[in-house]
């Protein structure tokens, strides 16, 4: 049995300590907007905020998780208003099939927590999610929108 | 019938949803006194025609038969069905029908395919003939209630306008009248030049619940008392499983089952997929591998080299004049070996499907490119007959080919079976899914140009040896044994024609079939064979002493359609200008599905093998433009994912398996490595080219003709990680 604090309410799960947190969320919490993309924390679609960090859920244990703040995609809109990482890229059209977008805002929020106005090298270097359908350009100009807004 | 676009549409409705689709048909017949049938929507508003149910509220849902998976069609098809409509745009929302009401049906609703950028360009005349149709019954239905000629009555954004007396009236309030009209025989549809939503970069109607965690994919589903599954099929293709000891496994938690799959798989089926896994990676398997464990990387590529060399004859896909007199004849001859790798698709969402299979019913939930072709397989998995049989669609977490296979969905049937009355989800693991794709087929490819005293280019030869998807997987589609799909941007004429006019030229193609299994990846052949043209035609440039791009023009007079896109992508890039310092470009151009594409790109290199790419231009010229927004997203992404293939892909074999298990072996580029895409789109109009695909084709031949031009050095080997050659 595990407790897990996400988006502000607390699940106790029948769980192994060392399962990973992505799993535990998709199918013992059935939050299922994490996706799972490589299980080896390359990929990025697992994204989610440990105490506000971008985290890639596959990669941590659930006994590591527990006692922290967790944040998923499900949670990210507060009290029925969307995100403005959302809100950008529902604006932008970002997402084509949109597998990837969940870890991908997930990513970008934690980025704009830290650096509200971040620069084409901030971008580089903090976004490493993987997108194979090609929405980087999208993805980008969202960012710098909600930066100048 | 599976909604698209409900911003409200929580999980649990989700649930409910799929769990009431198993009561069958969606659909049911209204039959009132004296007049035809009235098709109702599973929420009992009338079907004007299949293509068009109208609500009360004027909500217009539109039919899509093909399948959305990121590429943008279910906007673009419903924009078709909107422009003839004229119905209200911000009122239109979708819905998928199953196959299986399709069938019912008589094939209401067409082909379901989705591949070969053909989703728009194969249906594009029916859909909107289906809206114009809807149009015409919505208009007669009021000038019936008015008792006035419809001919002086005119309908836009849903609203039916009288025009002398000014009455008007909407959709949804004449719908259930015009559901019981006949059909007119025939409709006229709009004048191109009259369109007002094709053309329009409107908003894709599928965006908001993909950006909230809400959308649901084929991994997401859930059904009442489901039960979950992870596989493991023979490694070595065409291998077979041996024994396994389930023993070691059953006590381990939450696992229910251990069923082979067929003859070359085992599956774990658990409460959790996660436990499912972690059994399935403990249970000992012994496989029987085969002869084909002796294959590996080095024996293939002898094979195909063997291909190239040797002097029997083999298919013919493009001729004229003798190029091989031509050669030998020749005042000077350049010649060159290019070769392109397996590639996997590497969806983001790795294949699954949801299987429930009962004595009297078998219905499949999944991501797939061809509604029909999952649906034939679940009968034959199933051994149930088509009414008994239903898949229905849930959003692919990407496609590029990969999901008009149903491999997964036999697999879900068949332990499904396994366990009748429980509903299994089958989720492949990345590894998994990198061991069992459909490669992008593996080919060499020698060429040879011939030039007379004055350095005219007055033969090509090009001889392809390699792998054949056809013959894997459409063995009905060979010509006399020939692939035509293998000379995909090499034909004479049709939708992939060869560009250029060379007095004598041959193109052949020696097939060999390594036991790898193949399948359509993105672009397919014309990823090779435009490296292939590409690279070679600016060998011959320069061999010639010639400016790229001014040695193509000479060749391209017959071909304007071809040149224009070239002559797009040169003047944006500026190529009659210097580049920037330390910058170099390189230019390409390909025909692929029905239209014609240029890229150029701007690069630096560093050391010799760092590349940064700085510039992107891409041209394309697909006839009619649907929704340039997403038209420019595809371009773009054809970039993402060519260039990803060219510097980081490349499946490699050894002891008769893929050697490359998840993406820290099969890299794909990020955000970093990839600059804006500029797009110039050039519809001539008249025609109807696919978008999702042709692109991808010029996106590797500039990259390396541009690394040429900065290093002097030819890349004919792909991938660039074989060469140390990387991102800067």
């Amino acid at each position: 049995m595990a407790n897990l604090t996400i988006n502000g309410k607390t699940f106790t799960l029948d769980v192994e300590p060392d399962t990973p947190l992505l799993w535990a969320i998709r199918e013992n919490a059935g939050l299922t907007g994490t996706k799972y993309g490589c299980g080896i924390a390359q990929c990025g679609a697992c994204t989610v905020h440990i105490d506000g960090v971008a985290t890639r859920s596959c990669g941590i244990s659930v006994s590591e998780a527990e006692g922290k703040r967790i944040t998923t995609i499900e949670g990210l809109a507060a009290g029925g208003t969307l995100h403005k990482v959302q809100e950008a890229w529902i604006a932008q059209d970002v997402p084509q099939c949109g597998y990837c977008q969940s870890g991908m805002i997930m990513a970008v929020a934690a980025l704009l927590n830290e650096k509200p106005k971040p620069t084409d090298a901030d971008i580089d270097e903090a976004i490493t999610n993987i997108c194979r359908c090609g929405t980087f350009q999208q993805v980008r100009e969202a960012i710098h929108t909600i930066a100048s807004a | 019938m599976n909604k698209h676009v409900s911003p409200r549409m929580n999980r649990r409705a989700f649930v409910i949803g799929s769990a009431t689709l198993g009561a069958g048909l969606a659909i049911g017949l209204d039959i009132p006194f004296g007049g035809p049938a009235v098709v109702r929507a599973a929420d009992g508003s009338p079907e004007i025609n299949a293509w068009v149910v109208v609500r009360p509220d004027d909500t217009v849902v539109i039919r899509i038969a093909r399948s959305e998976m990121g590429q943008g069609s279910l906007t673009g098809l419903a924009q078709l069905v909107a422009e003839e409509l004229e119905c209200d745009w911000t009122k239109v929302t979708t819905e998928y029908p199953t196959p299986g009401q399709s069938v019912a049906r008589k094939r209401a609703w067409g082909d379901f395919s989705t591949g070969g950028s053909r989703g728009i360009r194969s249906s594009q005349d029916y859909v909107r003939k289906g809206g114009a149709t809807a149009r015409v019954m919505l208009i007669q239905a009021a000038a019936d209630g008015w008792k006035v000629p419809a001919s002086e009555c005119t309908a836009a954004n849903s609203v039916i306008t009288h025009t002398p007396s000014g009455k008007t009236t909407t959709y949804g309030r004449v719908a259930e009248a015009a559901a019981k009209l006949t059909p007119p025989a025939d409709v006229k549809l709009k004048d191109p030049k009259d369109w007002r939503l094709i053309g329009k970069g409107v908003k894709r109607l599928d965006t908001a619940d993909k950006t909230t965690g809400t959308m649901i994919y084929g991994i997401d589903v859930k059904l009442p008392g489901m039960l979950n599954a992870a596989i493991k099929d023979c490694p070595v293709f065409g291998g077979t499983v041996k024994s396994f000891d389930e023993a070691k496994i059953t006590d381990m938690k939450g696992v229910k089952k251990v069923v082979k799959v067929g003859d070359t798989a085992v599956a774990v089926v658990a409460d959790t997929w996660w436990h499912a896994k972690t059994a399935l990676e403990a249970l000992p398997i012994v496989w029987n591998e085969g002869d084909n464990a002796k294959v590996s990387s080095e024996s293939i590529a002898k094979w195909l080299t063997e291909g190239l060399d040797n002097e029997q004859p083999a298919y013919v896909g493009n001729k004229n004049g003798d190029a091989k007199a031509a050669i030998a004849g020749a005042a000077r001859k350049i010649e060159a070996v290019y070769n392109y790798p397996y590639q996997n698709h590497a969806t983001m969402e790795p294949m699954n499907a949801t299987a429930l299979y009962t004595a009297d019913k078998c219905e499949v939930w999944c991501g797939t490119q061809n509604g029909e072709a999952a649906f034939a397989a679940v009968l034959e998995a199933s051994g149930l007959p088509a009414e008994k049989c239903d898949v229905h669609k849930v959003m692919p977490g990407g496609g590029f080919g990969r999901r008009g296979m149903t491999d997964y969905v036999r697999q879900a049937v068949a332990i499904a079976k396994q366990m009748p009355g429980t509903p299994i989800k089958l989720l492949w693991s990345r590894e998994e899914d990198m061991a069992h794709g459909r490669y992008h087929p593996i080919t060499q490819c020698k060429m040879t140009g011939a030039f007379d005293a004055n350095d005219n280019l007055v033969a090509l030869h090009y001889r392809l040896s390699g792998q054949s998807i056809l013959f894997s997987l459409r063995p009905e589609a060979l010509q006399n044994g020939m692939d035509p799909a293998a000379f995909q941007g090499f034909a004479q004429s049709g939708e992939a024609a060869f560009g250029y006019s060379v007095p004598n030229l041959l193109i052949e193609h020696a097939m060999r079939n390594p036991h790898v299994p193949p399948g359509f990846w993105r672009g397919v052949n014309v990823n090779h064979n435009a490296i292939y043209m590409e690279c070679f035609m600016d060998e011959l440039a320069h061999a010639a002493g010639q400016d790229p791009l001014e040695f193509r023009r000479k060749l391209m007079g017959n071909h304007p359609k071809h040149l224009a896109v070239l002559n797009a992508v040169a003047e944006k890039i500026g190529w009659s200008q210097p580049a920037p310092q330390g910058v170099y470009r390189g230019i390409a151009q390909v025909m692929g599905y029905g239209s014609y594409v240029a890229g150029a790109a701007e690069i630096s290199v560093t050391d010799g093998s760092k590349i940064k790419v700085h510039r992107i231009v891409a041209s394309t010229d697909p006839g009619y433009v649907v929704n340039p927004a997403q038209v420019e997203r595809q371009i773009a992404g054809s970039f993402v994912y060519g260039l990803s293939a060219l510097f980081y892909g490349g499946c490699t074999v050894k002891d008769g398996r893929i050697e490359q298990t998840n993406f820290d072996t099969y890299n794909s580029m990020r955000i970093n490595e990839m600059p804006k895409v500029e797009a110039v789109m050039v519809p001539s109009g008249g025609f109807w080219g696919g978008v999702g695909e042709p692109t991808i084709g010029v996106a590797a031949p500039a990259v390396l003709n541009a690394y040429f031009a900065a290093t002097g050095k030819r890349i004919r080997s792909v991938p660039l990680r074989d060469q140390n050659i990387t991102f800067a």
